[in-house]
């Protein structure tokens, strides 16, 4: 066990966990941002440099602080370090610095973009950036690449946070390296593309912080914040099956893995779940997604979440036999998830 | 005349031949530490030596070795850095080009040391005539019976091959280097872990500069002691330095560390002075990556003592006021430079040779660029000034490998000392975008090269 102490709070952890796990173990205002590191995907983190933080102590034996400041993400604890993140005005400054370097060359199409709404680097650039930008020369673009029918590359959004690249090196096969070109004209690659054959490739969308990897089944269909976030498994020979299915009315519009607050799924899912089980009948409702990020998603929805409690209930009784609660078509009106 | 120990013989004809240099006394180390050395032995010397990395962090080599973990049965492997790339910087070429035989000897010396059975000199993609050179030269040393099984009898083997990169700066950059060795994509590996812990394909591996390689000769020949002996304080033994610039003999110096700047600058010894003996205007001591300073900031301390070619004495004052020995590209500027088009020059390589891999670094190295054109075109603005000083600030230590600082520390140096220059360029706008204009306005000669 290590002791570890971030912004004055003081929590032991298991020896070998990163500050930024530490943070998270501690939870609220403390916990850096991540933009690149994903718990699930190995070698992840590193790149992006949001969530770096002060070691103001490296540790108990060597009391000596760091010289830069460390990216959290990829850095373990020592026994008796002492962290600033929030308290040092050093950091939110050199932090703003980051999300200003983030942003000179992104598109800021938020209004045309399908990730709006549920983007990372909107939460970030809200809560970590400055009002103004001090950028006035022309942005990077690219062209718009399809990965396959069911991904769409829209490498002018990407920040490179290289975690489509660990999804396609760890969860699909066959796949050496999606980056080509180097500095501010480095691209996800089109080898990327073998990957969409695979099982698993549609993780990339999941894993993608911003809307540079999006679901083309889903492209224009909808704002996020008009869907309903429903969490629902199904057997699959391939997957967990469980996931998230996003409603607009009746028809469920995107399944996606179920994400966690830091954005990260539960459980990768296969392509067949993801892209060709989109009726409420291929699935068994589980009941309506807490949404407990702060983002717009979570504006106004669920009013009626009594109303889908009662509905299951109703099934449940009707079921003698213990089955599963399928909600098939009709069982479920999901405009009644309004809840609260 | 300072002690040569690198290029003691590179005047002498044929010295690129293994029989004209064994002639002069090489692969005696090899013999030396091979039949009369344990490999500790040869380590320990290293580190009586007191040598430091030549490749630009002057880290001691000795320390460095004594770091490399040896898990039983797991290869370990000593890997030559020959990429040199930093602008300024021309040494390593010169050394491989006229004495090839030279780093290779080293390469067998060190590795024993290492207990390597394997070594790359990993060589930049621009330099593909003189990795033919070392080619031929370790064809020839394995015909000799130099490199390959039981040298000299010893039951030692090695191996020595040559890989060429393909023309980028990161990848000289040791873990960028390996990476782009196995033959992957040139990207800086996050540390820890280091090099001397997992490595080239995860083995213990050592990263050497050609410079520091070579140096091993010498130390294992004369003895560390004696290498020691030379230099000033913690900055021992010899070292090359590419001089270019404005002065009258560019080239490659092997100065004996502590030499006076002001001697090494204007001495028939070595640059020998300005050309049309102008006025000295600034001077990047190490290559582009570290700090200019201005004609009085690198003669002298900021405490008034005479600074000299150590890499203590250019440090002396921190950033402040001083500057870093680097890897020794040594750039003189006189009175009709302008530090404002030789900064856009720089931060315009540093754009081109990020990796791309962390924001800063690759988005701030870009902005910098666009602003110094801008500047220079004369559109700039007394803010773009404080603009780019803070850009570099938000840059500098906060990416995954040096090559951030490297493109932050010119700027900043530029601004710290040359600032009214970026005023003036501010102030003239588009008056000065037509450069000899600038300088008949400012009545000093007009450079002859623009
Ligand atoms: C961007 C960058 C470029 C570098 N280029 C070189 C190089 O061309 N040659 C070199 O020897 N070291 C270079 N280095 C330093 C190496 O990372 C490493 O420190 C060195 O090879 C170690 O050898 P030494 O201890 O003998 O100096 C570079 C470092 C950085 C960050
Ligand atoms: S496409 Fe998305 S996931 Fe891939 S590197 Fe870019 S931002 Fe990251
Ligand atoms: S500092 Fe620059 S070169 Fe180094 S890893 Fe980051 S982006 Fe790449
Ligand atoms: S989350 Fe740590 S560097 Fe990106």
């Amino acid at each position: 066990m290590a002791k570890v102490t971030i912004d004055d709070i003081t929590i032991d952890v298991p020896d070998g966990t990163t500050i930024l796990q530490a943070a998270r173990m501690i939870g609220g205002d403390i916990v850096p941002p991540a933009m690149c590191y994903y718990s699930k995907l190995k070698t992840s983190g590193g790149y992006c440099r949001t969530c770096i933080v002060k070691v103001e102590q490296g540790s108990a034996k060597d009391p000596r602080p760091m010289p830069k400041p460390v990216a959290s993400c990829r850095t373990t604890v020592m026994d008796g370090m002492v962290v600033r993140n929030i308290t040092s005005p050093e950091v939110l400054e050199a932090r703003a610095g980051v999300v200003e370097f983030l942003l000179i060359n992104h598109p800021l199409d938020c209004p045309v973009c399908d990730q709006a709404g549920e983007c990372h680097l909107q939460d970030l650039a809200y809560e970590h950036g400055k009002a103004d930008t001090r950028y006035e020369f022309e942005r990077r673009e690219f062209e718009k690449i399809d990965i396959g029918d069911k991904v769409q590359l829209h490498m002018t959004r990407c920040i490179l946070c290289y975690r489509c690249v660990k999804v396609a090196d760890q969860i699909t096969d066959g796949r050496v390296h999606g980056v080509i070109n180097r500095g501010d004209v480095a691209e996800i690659s089109t080898y990327i593309e073998n990957a969409i054959d695979n099982d698993f490739s549609g993780n990339v969308i999941d894993v993608c912080p911003v809307g540079a990897l999006t679901d083309k089944t889903f492209r224009f269909q909808s704002r996020v914040w008009y869907t309903k976030p429903v969490d629902a498994h199904r057997d699959c020979d391939k997957c967990s099956g469980k996931v998230r299915l996003w409603y607009k009315g009746e028809e469920v519009l995107r399944v996606t893995g179920r994400k966690d607050k830091y954005g990260e799924v539960e459980d990768w899912i296969c392509n067949s779940c993801r892209f060709d089980h989109k009726k409420t009948s291929d699935w068994v409702i589980e009941g309506p997604t807490k949404v407990d990020r702060h983002s717009v998603i979570s504006a106004n929805h669920y009013e009626n979440l009594r109303i889908l409690k009662a509905n299951i209930e109703r099934q449940k009784k009707a079921l003698p036999h213990g089955e599963k609660v399928q909600l098939g078509q009709g069982a479920l009106d999901p405009n009644n998830i309004h809840g609260k | 005349m300072g002690k040569k120990l690198l290029l003691e013989h590179v005047d002498v004809p044929g010295i690129n031949t293994l029989s004209v240099y064994r002639q002069k006394g090489g692969y005696a180390s090899v013999e030396k530490a091979l039949k009369t050395m344990t490999p500790e032995a040869v380590v320990e010397e290293v580190k009586t030596s007191g040598l430091r990395g030549r490749g630009g962090a002057g880290f001691p080599t000795g320390m460095k070795w004594s770091f490399l973990a040896k898990p039983a049965g797991v290869p370990r492997y000593l890997v030559c850095n020959a990429d040199e790339s930093e602008p300024g910087t021309f040494k390593d070429r010169y050394l491989m080009e006229k004495i090839p035989h030279l780093l290779i000897e080293g390469m067998i010396t060190a590795s024993y040391a290492l207990g390597a059975r394997t070594s790359y000199i990993y060589i930049r993609g621009e330099y593909f005539y003189v990795a033919q050179i070392l080619e031929k030269a370790i064809a020839e040393a394995y015909e000799a019976g130099l490199l390959g099984k039981n040298i000299f009898n010893s039951g030692f083997d090695h191996d020595c091959y040559v890989q060429v990169g393909a023309g980028a700066y990161i990848c000289g950059e040791e873990t960028a280097l390996l990476e782009s060795l196995e033959g992957k994509r040139g990207n800086p590996r996050i540390k820890p872990p280091f090099p001397a812990v997992a490595g080239l394909y995860g083995c213990p591996t050592v990263v050497n500069n050609v410079e520091t390689i070579a140096a091993v000769v010498p130390i294992v020949n004369h003895g560390g002691a004696a290498y020691a002996a030379i230099g000033v304080g913690k900055s021992t033994g010899t070292k090359l330095i590419s001089a270019s610039g404005h002065i009258k003999k560019p080239g490659v110096y092997e100065i004996e560390l502590g030499v006076p700047v002001e001697e090494f600058i204007y001495s028939d010894e070595y640059c020998g002075g300005i050309i049309n003996d102008r006025k000295l205007k600034a001077v990047v001591a190490g290559g582009s990556s570290v700090p200019i300073l201005p004609a009085d900031l690198i003669l002298k301390t900021a405490a008034g003592e005479p600074r000299l070619m150590s890499y203590e004495s250019l440090a002396d004052g921190g950033f402040a006021s001083g500057t870093m020995l680097g890897s020794g590209g040594f750039i003189v500027m006189d009175e009709t430079a302008s530090v404002v088009k030789n900064l856009y020059t720089f931060t315009r390589f540093y754009h081109h040779e990020s990796c791309g891999q962390c924001s800063p670094c690759r988005e701030g190295t870009g902005w910098m660029e666009k602003i110094m054109h801008k500047i220079l075109d004369g559109d700039g603005t007394m803010n773009d000034i404080e603009l780019l000083w803070d850009i570099q600030a938000k840059i500098e230590g906060k990416t995954i490998c040096p090559l951030g600082d490297a493109a932050a520390w010119p700027v900043a140096s530029a601004i710290r000392h040359f600032r009214s220059e970026f005023e003036e360029y501010v102030r003239r706008g588009h008056s000065i975008k037509d450069v000899k204009h600038y300088y008949s306005t400012k009545g000093i000669p007009e450079p002859a090269y623009s």
